[in-house]
């Protein structure tokens, strides 16, 4: 679903990524996990369309970046730890935009569809000023979805929540992954990580310098394996 | 610390024999204006400093088109160059207007459409130098400034267009005076002084964007040593 | 459910409406941009002494200056709603063209002038017992308010991303902005002064020439400002 090949990406003299190679295949969910400044988010960015590859080949359900950008943001759910939201509409009203923005016909079905899956029927015609932390993140996650996109991508998702709400954030991300989606989600938060990918990749310096399946994990924990990835 | 290349030092020489040169040609070889007397002689400069002060800003816009269109820093650091050099012959010129403007129109400064969009355009460029300020990433600072070079460019001579509908007194020395405007007869000699003038300036000004280049291009080894030695 | 990628006019009034509806809910920024506007009238009047002969010649200048002023309020402020909360990745994200982005907002940013031009304008004629609606004077207040949101939507989408920010839009705008400003004060005096329209035709023309030129140069030039 996803190939990266060699990939570079500089800002001015310094190097963010160096001949960085990926792919993930359909279904999968992918953890990304590095130290700060390893160039997770610039990655993710590259992917998401919003950020152009220095060198480098990125292809997106068979659609090369950023040539065919269009194509792939119509397939696309990006959540980053911003949630994307107009604090002065409401709920539903920050869905109608996003689904006009995507084309979407039967808007209002489709509104109640993923408000139901965030668990935030309830809320839909308040101002999402008045929502918490907790709340914009799974509005901003309905937002993500609200195209049915093949490939997610969470940036951070859990900045900022407390325990509860990342629990409730946990249900909803595991049932959006759900539907055969491929994911892709950066975080540096392990434990998280561990309870909803099926692969954790270590980024380290520009590069993926270990990767694991769930399986593999089984006898040593997730934690030492990144230890580990980091000390080699 | 790479030498200066041998073009750029024969470039030198040559800058400082034809300033001289125009600097004579002015003051002392072209004669004496009669309705303004000596004062006039800074005309020359004014010319031709004005002059290459807009070629600069038009080489400027042109360097940021083709920096959005092909992404090569080289561009950028052209653009940046010329808005550069331009900004200060560019003050220079109005600087020398003003010495000038004091005996014949009896005042420093006047609403003049061509004083007036002179003061906007160096405004326009000082605004830019704020903004490349203001942005870390050299991408995005390059993309950004090529954008608003672009813009002021444009909107330079719509400035000059809009103001000159409010009436003017600056001579017009080349093209054609209407009825009220003073135009400026020039004397053969005054002639080679003005053209050498031009000359001149047109020297001064590549051979200082020569030097700015090059000072980028140290700049950027100097900050990519930085980089290194940080790793 | 179906999905196709909408079109460009589809994705720009979307975004219009959606500057509009979140306007309409808080009204923070015309009434911002409003309060603003009557501050500057009321300083104009003590600082010129406006007595009624010197007042005919300046409530040109006075409005245009007000309308850039309150402008340039609106526009930093409906650019950084996109910023602040990362909505100009969501606006980037969509499989819409850059330029719905661009037009969405010009035409938003369009909208909130007009809101505070159609307040300022009937308070100014009845503070000042000046006429100002006349159709041929209100086109000209058009035509200078899409040249001034043409461009500053542009740049302000510009300062947002840099260091200084707010601050630094009008230092960018006003000088770029200068020609359709002018050209604007010198059609509205003009027309105040009673002259025949064929007496402000030169000016006029240039605030169309404006328009034109900046429209499609901020057209064209948008996706420099906004990719990475």
């Amino acid at each position: 679903m996803i190939q990266v090949k060699k990939l570079v990406k500089r800002f001015g003299l310094k190097t963010i990524l160096r001949g960085l190679d990926f792919s993930v295949a359909q279904g999968e969910f992918v953890a990304l996990l590095g130290p700060n400044g390893a160039g997770k988010t610039t990655f993710l960015r590259i992917l998401a369309s919003l950020s152009r590859p220095s060198l480098g080949e990125v292809r997106i359900a068979g659609h090369r970046l950023p040539h065919d950008a269009a194509q792939v943001r119509a397939k696309l759910g990006v959540v980053s730890h911003m949630p994307l939201l107009y604090p002065d509409l409401t709920a539903e009203e920050n869905l109608q935009f996003y689904a006009r923005m995507y084309g979407i016909d039967g808007m209002d079905a489709r509104i109640t569809e993923v408000l139901d899956l965030v668990g935030l029927e309830r809320r839909r015609k308040d101002l999402v000023r008045a929502f918490s932390r907790g709340m914009q993140q799974r509005l901003a996650i309905g937002r993500a979805v609200i195209h049915n996109p093949e490939v997610m991508l969470f940036d951070e998702p859990y900045t900022g929540l407390d325990q509860d709400a990342s629990e409730m954030l946990d249900e909803v991300l595991r049932s959006v992954a759900a539907k055969g989606r491929t994911v892709v989600m950066t975080s540096h938060d392990l434990v998280r990580a561990e309870e909803l990918a099926t692969r954790f990749d270590i980024l380290s310096r520009g590069v993926i310098t270990a990767s694991a399946a769930r399986a593999d994990l089984k006898q040593t924990n997730l934690l030492s394996f990144y230890k580990q990835s980091l000390e080699s | 610390m790479q030498p200066r290349p041998i073009g750029l030092k024969i470039l030198d020489v040559v800058t400082i024999i034809v300033l001289a040169i125009s600097a004579y040609l002015a003051l002392f070889f072209a004669p004496t204006e009669k309705v303004m007397g000596e004062v006039q002689r800074v005309f020359y400069f004014h010319i031709g400093t004005a002059w290459v002060g807009l070629l600069g800003f038009v080489i400027a816009a042109i360097a940021g088109i083709a920096y959005l269109v092909s992404k090569n820093m080289l561009w950028d650091r052209f653009e940046v160059a010329a808005v550069e050099v331009s900004t200060v012959f560019f003050f220079i010129t109005i600087v020398l207007g003003s010495i000038w403007a004091r005996p014949a129109w009896n005042t420093w400064w006047t609403w003049d459409p061509r004083l007036t969009t002179a003061a906007i355009t160096e405004l326009i460029y000082i605004a830019y130098f704020m903004l490349r300020q203001g942005i870390e990433e050299p991408e995005k600072r390059a993309r950004f400034g090529a954008v608003y070079t672009l813009l002021g460019g444009i909107s330079a001579p719509i400035t000059f267009m809009v103001i000159r509908l409010f009436r003017t007194i600056h001579p017009v020395v080349i093209g054609s005076a209407n009825g009220t405007q003073e135009k400026m007869s020039m004397s053969g000699d005054m002639k080679i002084a003005f053209f050498f003038a031009l000359f001149a300036f047109t020297v001064i000004f590549v051979d200082m964007i020569w030097h700015r280049l090059r000072l980028s291009a140290l700049e950027e080894k100097v900050e990519s040593l930085k980089l290194n030695a940080s790793m | 459910m179906n999905k196709s990628t909408p079109s460009l006019w589809k994705a720009t009034f979307a975004i219009v409406r959606k500057d509009l509806a979140a306007e309409f809910r808080s009204f923070e920024l015309v009434s911002a941009m409003l309060v603003f506007s009557l501050l500057v009238i009321i300083i104009f009047n003590f600082a010129l002494e406006l007595d009624i002969k010197v007042r005919e010649a300046a409530n040109a200048g006075i409005l245009w200056t007000t309308f850039a002023f309150a402008g340039t309020l609106g526009l930093n402020r409906s650019m950084s709603v996109e910023k602040d909360r990362g909505c100009m990745d969501g606006l980037l994200l969509a499989p819409v063209d850059r330029s719905a982005i661009y037009f969405g907002k010009a035409l938003s940013n369009l909208a909130f002038m007009f809101i505070v031009e159609a307040i300022v304008i009937p308070m100014y004629s009845m503070l000042y017992n000046v006429n100002l609606f006349r159709i041929d004077l209100l086109v000209v207040i058009l035509l200078g308010s899409i040249g001034y949101a043409a461009v500053g939507t542009l740049l302000a989408a510009m300062s947002v991303q840099t260091r200084m920010r707010e601050v630094l839009l009008p230092i960018l705008l006003f000088p770029v902005a200068i020609p359709v400003l002018l050209a604007a004060v010198k059609c509205s005096s003009g027309l105040l002064a009673g002259d025949p329209f064929s007496d402000i035709l030169t000016p006029f023309n240039l605030l169309l020439v404006y328009d034109i030129i900046f429209i499609a140069i901020a057209f064209m030039t948008f996706d420099f400002v906004v990719e990475e």
